[in-house]
């Protein structure tokens, strides 16, 4: 079972396993992890702003995906980027299509449990587009601003 | 119009490629059909009763000559040499291939046209007033604003698996030819009293099977502020709309839940984001802004002797004149209507010819502007009075001049059990067969103002809730019958139409609609169109025309 992890702009492929993991319903019946790298595993029904002091103690956050077309973790991993200044990683889980990577990845995840999951279709879904529109949680430069820059230069 | 730069370009083309490899992937096998299904709606192709449909995106209804010339040539290569106009601005081709598609996407990019997110739970092609630009009163051009939609909706990264469709609507006038309130969100542009520009917001309003007018969460919204406020509503819907019953997933269920706990949501999301960077550098919006600015109009005067002489001449002119041509904010112009509704033909379907017809007249006559209607017609809007009576003879000589723009044979239909899927009864056949009915020109222009929308099932495509006379198509064991609501609009006095009582049969349901009409004859004022009759009556005097005394 394959996770694809962005680093520094590009697309590595490695193990899934990095940390204990729990899940918040743990964390609120009193489990407390050990030592090491902590992750916890959060239902996308979750208002994550609340949850701030809790996923401040950990290393990593698993947002779900129960179907492809369920999108609320795209709405909770920007909060927890932009609105929560979360800086560590953020990993997508369940029904994950190369076809969303990119989504995933501009909302602030920089991890994907893709499973068995083509590796090349990934990679190649990443790079399908040059530029973006909108702001979101990646340090793209949107369209709009890349045209004030060129007349900036001009 | 808006024209694409080298960015906008690579966008489209780049989406282009994306999508020939999905296809490819499914053609393959590599995909199911159910795989497959999410990815082709995002992109506007359906599987129909009979064939793949694929429907493309004409942003707020406007179009040039060259890019009408393209949808006639696809229309000629791909499918049956004709297409479809929607009740959305959009176009629709019944019958193309799945393996033609991503070359079809590629001839409509050689024009600045692609499909992006015509279908699928996303932000769709966002509409506007078929008048822009032309019609009197006007705080400003509303397609700046639709298309600054149109390139922050596009592959929105948050906002593309929401759990429904998202329609956005935009008008800058207070008659209200776009139907903002029966939009998940309808933006009005006006000024306030110290003259600022901003919207008037309203959100959650819909047709389909649950119809609501919009609920006004915003009276004023200062325009810079756009983008970060609907960045908030959508994350408050993506976040809370339901998701277990598709039924109830359209943000309308929301917002009528508890319209004062939505508006919260909204202001208090509102609150917390950073609306600066969302909002978009201001040069952006100029620049967008530059490419709407009005045409070289000539300065000529207001009244156009060859004109009357023309209108006092020919009968029939005049008729098209009186019926189909509007008011233009300049002196000396006119804005006129084409209408797609010849008596007796499938609503809103235009042959490749005739598209070019409409094509080679926007060019000499219109600065090479036209708008695509959601009531399903097309508008030149900038012709010169003067050229009115050759607009007409070129748009006659095409069949494009029926004179029954907003009359009962302006018939607005979905495609209903002829082509769609979803359908529990043809719409179309019913549709030609009430034109018919009106199709005397006269005996309609007495009629006056009367809209008909015909749905072949509760999804409400043909907008059946915002008719004046609403048709709405059911199943009852196997055959097809037809309920009537009544009183509907989706203009700025919105209103749901009402349902009268049992339905109809194929065969009676066109002489139900002619009971109706003769007693709205009989019992109208001066001025009073069927609308107005039916909301100073209510509608017990007509359950009884429709059913007698057994309506009591």
């Amino acid at each position: 079972m394959a996770t694809l992890r962005i680093k520094n702009g590009s697309a590595l492929f490695g193990d899934i396993r990095k940390g204990q993991e729990i899940s918040l319903a743990a964390w609120r019946e009193g489990v407390r992890p050990e030592a090491g790298r902590f992750e916890i595993s959060i239902p996308n029904t979750e208002d994550i702003e609340s949850l701030e002091n809790v996923i401040r103690r950990f290393d990593a956050v698993i947002l779900d995906f129960p179907v492809f077309s369920d999108g609320r973790a795209y709405s909770q991993a920007r909060i927890l980027r932009e609105r929560l200044g979360y800086k560590g990683e953020i990993r997508a889980r369940g029904d994950i299509l190369c076809d969303q990577a990119l989504f995933m990845i501009r909302c602030g995840f920089d991890a994907l449990e893709i499973g068995n999951g083509d590796k090349d279709a990934f990679t190649k879904a990443l790079g399908a587009y040059s530029a973006y529109y909108q702001i979101a949680s990646d340090n793209s430069v949107p369209i709009g601003a890349r045209r004030s820059r060129r007349r900036d230069a001009a | 119009m808006y024209r694409y730069d080298e960015f906008d370009e690579t966008f489209v083309r780049e989406r282009v490629a994306e999508f020939r490899g999905q296809v490819a992937r499914r053609l393959s096998g590599e995909l199911s059909e159910e795989q497959f299904k999410p990815l082709r709606l995002m992109n506007g192709v359906y599987l129909q009763l009979h064939a793949y449909m694929l429907r493309v995106a004409i942003p707020y209804g406007t179009l040039s000559a060259r890019q009408m010339r393209q949808l006639a040539m696809i229309a000629r290569k791909y499918d049956k040499g004709y297409g479809h106009f929607t009740t959305r601005q959009n176009i629709q081709y019944n019958w193309p291939a799945l393996i033609d598609v991503p070359d079809i996407l590629d001839d409509l990019a050689d024009v600045e046209m692609h499909s992006i997110q015509t279908s699928g739970n996303c932000i769709r092609n966002v509409t506007s007033d078929p008048y822009a630009g032309a019609a009197a009163n006007e705080t400003d051009d509303p397609r700046i604003w639709a298309e600054v939609i149109r390139q922050w909706s596009s592959q929105h990264p948050e906002f593309s698996f929401l759990p429904r469709k998202f329609k956005i609507a935009v008008t800058a006038s207070d008659k209200d030819r776009a139907a903002i309130k029966v939009h998940d969100i309808g933006l009005r542009l006006y000024r306030n009293e110290d003259g600022e520009r901003g919207f008037q917001v309203f959100v959650g309003g819909g047709l389909g099977r649950t119809p609501y007018i919009g609920e006004r969460i915003r009276e004023f919204l200062p325009e810079r502020q756009l983008l970060s406020y609907l960045e908030a509503i959508m994350r408050v819907y993506n976040r809370y709309g339901r998701r277990d019953n598709k039924f109830k997933a359209r943000i309308k269920i929301l917002v009528s839940s508890d319209p004062d706990d939505f508006r919260r949501l909204v202001e208090e999301e509102w609150a917390k984001s950073d609306r600066e960077k969302l909002n978009g550098p201001l040069d952006e919006l100029l620049r967008v802004r530059r490419f709407f600015e009005p045409p070289k109009y000539e300065n000529i005067p207001q009244t156009c002797n060859s004109l009357d002489a023309a209108r006092a001449r020919n009968d029939e002119f005049d008729r098209w004149v009186r019926n189909n041509v509007s008011d233009h904010r300049m002196a000396g112009y006119a804005i006129v209507n084409v209408s797609l509704k010849p008596i007796g033909k499938a609503p809103g379907d235009i042959s490749a010819e005739a598209m070019e017809t409409v094509a080679d007249i926007a060019e000499r006559y219109s600065f090479d502007e036209i708008r695509a209607t959601h009531e399903q017609n097309l508008c030149l809007p900038h012709v010169r009075k003067a050229d009115l009576f050759d607009v007409w003879r070129a748009l006659d000589s095409a069949r494009l001049a029926t004179a029954n723009i907003g009359l009962a044979s302006d018939i607005i239909a979905c495609p209903g059990l002829d082509y769609c899927d979803l359908a529990n009864a043809r719409s179309i056949p019913v549709a030609a067969r009430i034109a018919e009915r009106f199709a005397d020109s006269d005996e309609a222009d007495g009629i006056g103002e009367l809209k008909i929308k015909i749905s072949g099932c509760i999804n409400a495509c043909g907008h059946h809730h915002a008719g004046h006379i609403g048709i709405l198509g059911v199943d009852k064991k196997g055959e097809e019958f037809y309920q009537i609501t009544l009183g509907g609009s989706g203009g700025e006095d919105a209103s749901i139409g009402e349902i009268t009582g049992r339905s109809f049969s194929s065969s009676e349901v066109v002489d139900a609609v002619e009971r109706l009409v003769t007693f709205y004859k009989e019992n109208r004022t001066v001025g009073e169109r069927f609308l107005d009759l039916y909301r100073r009556l209510g509608p017990a005097p007509f359950k009884e025309t429709l059913y007698g005394d057994a309506a009591h």
